[in-house]
């Protein structure tokens, strides 16, 4: 049967396939709909693990066990995972175990570019890059297969654009379901890594490596497609794709295992043609492998390291390099033709953590940042998380400006589930260390930006089963930080207060703003509405970046400042707005929603 | 025989059910007989921020993104989403624009000025031969549900393509949840009507 998936669906579908029984991740886009795809297959059980290292030790023990295994993760959340992921490159398995990394060039929603290809490098395991949703569902069949006949993780590494992008998938069967394992293996000079017997370990993995370029010379997917003999393309994942149809006569050498590289293959290809270009986003990963064979090739001379390589960029390189003839016709877009305002995204219309940047903002505090929807703070009018760089980081940097003794109290922001995967060491050590400084956890409830998945702070599993959940007042409480308030996150008010009773603490305090995330509460209810009678054009309201909130073409009489409306469409009642509007001009209506539920 | 090769674009809002739309518009191309493939951006995008898929039918397609003044149809959901993407049209290529303004926190705040209504559709039309406006969301708001747009916004689509209606139904079918299916199925016809 064939069906329109995406690579992450395709991905799920091949584990499916693949006979994997147990898969594991944290929740980071481009990578999040891999899991969330693996529930409609009920005969796999499937979890986020409360960081993507935690998914890595559990799938290697499941792996270990007997049980197919698969982690997957964000291109960020493999640096995370790398320290469990080598010690398993050293062991091997007992079944095969398949990590996905899903890279994000171009930055959609990432704090870096990192190319994920180089992991496999560094700890020297092998690596598949799927084109489109069929590799991406093939690949991780195929990576199971590679993976048990030697003995090794295998990562495949999609992009954003594999990723999410959809396209035409044949569908397969499930092989036969493995029942009972075990007893689990008591190997220790295979399977515990202390130095004695990880020093006999290291010359297998070196030993692998080479068998593994052996066959990387007959992987199918590794193939010439041969054309005109003037140019040589090699390429791999979606890229390839775009080069194809940029130089649609060109010869190519398309590689699907990446690393160890086909050295033959590679090297007839050369043979064959004049020139040869490698064409691949960010780092010059084959290039210089290639290289290194001794092999003339062209890559980052022409070809950027930074962004998205989209077709049109391949194209507009190729016609002034004179790899294209300029006779072509050209397909050419209309400059648009002025400046257009920027739409950059927002918390939405009854977020809970709207509260706490409006009072960051007006309080002037230094704010270490944290990863998630809270992120959005940072933008103007809030301009209120300071620093922001990895999952849990806002809690010791917030430690190390405590410490630092700023004329200013420190404050740092962190979400629950951020929280959990990493916020927990670094509030422990600020408790040990007596540190100084404000940590607001702004639970609401969710994993919000990636689409809204579950952590331990909440009571239901990804396989839908009810489960315990960690109170996080009580763990805060428990790890000994004196100071913890629990304040209701869309109460004005009692925010500010709280905040002021934290910050004028001299130790680690925690402010827990609790408020659900609109898509968790689903709140309903009337629009908002403005009585322009009473609206003074204050402006105050539109520092809460609401997009429900806007400018109507009514005037203040003396300042000529427009006056403020509410979006019926978009308003969902929060009353957050209500709160800060000096006059009181912004009450609760009576009018439909335009929804109708 | 093949028929032609398409290339859409689909621009909005986060938030405005764009990904649903073109998830649709491809399930019709290969129901249609075309292959098929599409992009979108999902994540941190999608906050009420400015969202975009590609979606192109045809013979062998390879690369799932389009090229600039390469899209059949630009099908934008705001006046500003639509006019941010103006470059992505081919020059006998075709813009459908919702009827509808939504006002970025770059706007609300002060920062910028929204470009009038006239002057976007002025502009749209230097660029693409046939500009049509849609009162998308007046005709999903006239069913009582601002969130059937997309489905307005692809009935007036179908409107223009060569496709058969009963493709139409049998992937609304599937993408639709069956509680909401009559809605969306009125909202289909009615964005038909629109064209």
């Amino acid at each position: 049967m064939k069906v329109l998936l995406s690579g992450n669906e395709a991905i799920a579908r091949g584990a499916y396939e693949a006979g994997i029984q147990i898969v594991a991740g944290y929740p980071g886009t481009p990578s999040s709909e891999i899991l969330e795809n693996m529930t409609q297959y009920k005969q796999v059980y499937s979890e986020w693990s409360v960081n993507e290292k935690v998914a890595m030790d559990m799938a290697a023990g499941a792996a270990y066990s007997g049980r197919r295994a698969m982690v997957t993760t964000k291109q960020v959340g493999m640096n995370v995972l790398s320290d469990s992921l080598f010690y398993s490159v050293y062991t091997g398995l007992e079944a095969g175990l398949v990590v996905v990394t899903a890279d994000d060039p171009g930055m959609f929603s990432s704090q870096n570019e990192q190319d994920n290809r180089h992991y496999a490098k560094l700890g020297k395991f092998p690596l598949l890059e799927p084109a489109d949703s069929q590799e991406a569902k093939d690949f991780v069949v195929k990576g199971i297969e590679i993976s048990e006949k030697f003995d090794t993780p295998v990562l495949i590494r999609t992009t954003m654009r594999t990723s999410h992008s959809k396209s035409v998938v044949t569908l397969g069967e499930r092989p036969k379901e493995k029942g009972k394992v075990g007893p689990f293996p008591r190997n220790m000079e295979k399977y515990n890594c202390m130095c004695l017997y990880a020093k006999k370990r290291h010359p297998i993995v070196e030993q692998r490596l080479l068998d593994l370029a052996a066959y990387a010379e007959t992987f199918p997917w590794n193939r010439i497609e041969w054309g005109n003999r003037e140019l040589g393309i090699i390429s791999s994942g979606v890229v390839f794709e775009y080069a194809r149809e940029v130089f649609p006569d060109a010869s190519f050498l398309k590689l699907g295992m990446t690393f160890p590289l086909p050295k033959n293959l590679i090297r007839l290809f050369a043979q064959g043609v004049r020139k040869i270009l490698v064409i691949e986003e960010l780092d010059p990963f084959l290039e210089e492998q290639i290289k290194a064979l001794g092999v003339q090739a062209i890559g980052k001379e022409y070809f950027p390291p930074c962004d998205e390589l989209l077709p049109q960029t391949i194209r507009k390189i190729a016609r002034e390099k004179g790899l294209l003839p300029n006779s072509e016709a050209e397909p050419k877009g209309a400059e648009v033709p002025v400046a257009l305002p920027s739409r950059s995204p927002v918390l939405c219309p009854g977020c809970p953590h709207r509260t706490s940047f409006y009072l960051l903002n007006k309080m002037k505090l230094p704010v270490a940042g944290d990863i998630g929807c809270y992120n959005l703070g940072t933008l103007p009018p809030f301009s209120a998380q300071h620093t922001m760089g990895a999952m849990g980081a806002s809690i010791g940097v917030l430690h190390g400006m405590g410490k630092s003794r700023l004329p200013e109290h420190p404050v740092c922001t962190i979400g629950d589930s951020t929280f959990f995967h990493a916020g927990i060491p670094p509030l422990l050590n600020m408790v040990h260390n007596k540190g100084i400084g404000t940590v607001i956890i702004m639970d609401n409830r969710t994993t919000a930006m990636t689409g809204h998945q579950d952590h331990p702070g909440i009571d239901k599993t990804l396989m839908g089963e009810t489960t315990k959940r960690v109170d996080i007042h009580r763990l805060v409480k428990a790890i000994g930080v004196e100071k913890v308030l629990r304040v209701n996150a869309f109460a004005v008010g009692a925010m500010e207060e709280g905040l002021k009773e934290c910050i004028a603490f001299q130790g680690t305090s925690v402010l827990i703003a609790e408020g659900d995330c609109v898509f968790i509460s689903k709140t309903t209810g009337p629009s908002y509405e403005v009585d322009l009678d009473l609206c003074t054009a204050c402006g105050l309201c539109a520092k809460l970046s609401c997009p429900a909130i806007v400018k109507v073409d009514a005037a203040h009489k003396k300042t000529r400042k427009k006056k403020s409306g509410i979006n019926p469409v978009l308003c969902n009642g929060c009353d957050v707005c209500a709160q800060v509007c000096p006059p009181k001009a912004i009450r609760k209506g009576t009018e439909s929603r335009g929804h109708r539920s | 025989m093949m028929k032609k090769d398409l290339a859409f674009l689909i621009s909005g809002v986060g938030g405005q059910g764009t990904v649903l739309a073109s998830d649709i518009l491809s399930d019709v191309g290969i129901l249609s007989g075309y292959d098929v493939k599409k992009s979108d951006i999902l994540g941190l995008a999608v906050r009420g921020g400015a969202v975009v898929s590609h979606v192109r039918w045809a013979g062998k397609v390879h690369t799932p993104v389009l090229e600039e003044g390469s899209a059949d149809y630009l099908i934008g959901f705001e006046w500003l989403e639509t006019l941010r993407r103006i470059s992505y049209v081919h020059p006998c290529g075709m813009v459908l624009v919702n009827d509808c303004r939504m006002d970025p926190i770059s706007v609300s705040s002060g920062e910028a000025e929204y470009p009038d209504r006239e002057k976007i559709l002025r502009l749209l039309e230097k660029t693409a031969k046939n500009v049509v406006v849609i009162p998308g969301l007046q005709t999903a708001l006239d069913l009582k549900e601002a969130r059937v747009l997309n489905i307005v916004m692809m009935g007036a689509l179908s409107g223009l393509l060569e496709t058969d209606p009963k493709i139409w139904e049998e992937v609304m079918q599937r993408r639709v949840p069956k509680r909401f299916l009559d809605l969306n199925r009125e909202a289909y016809r009615r964005g038909r009507a629109l064209v």
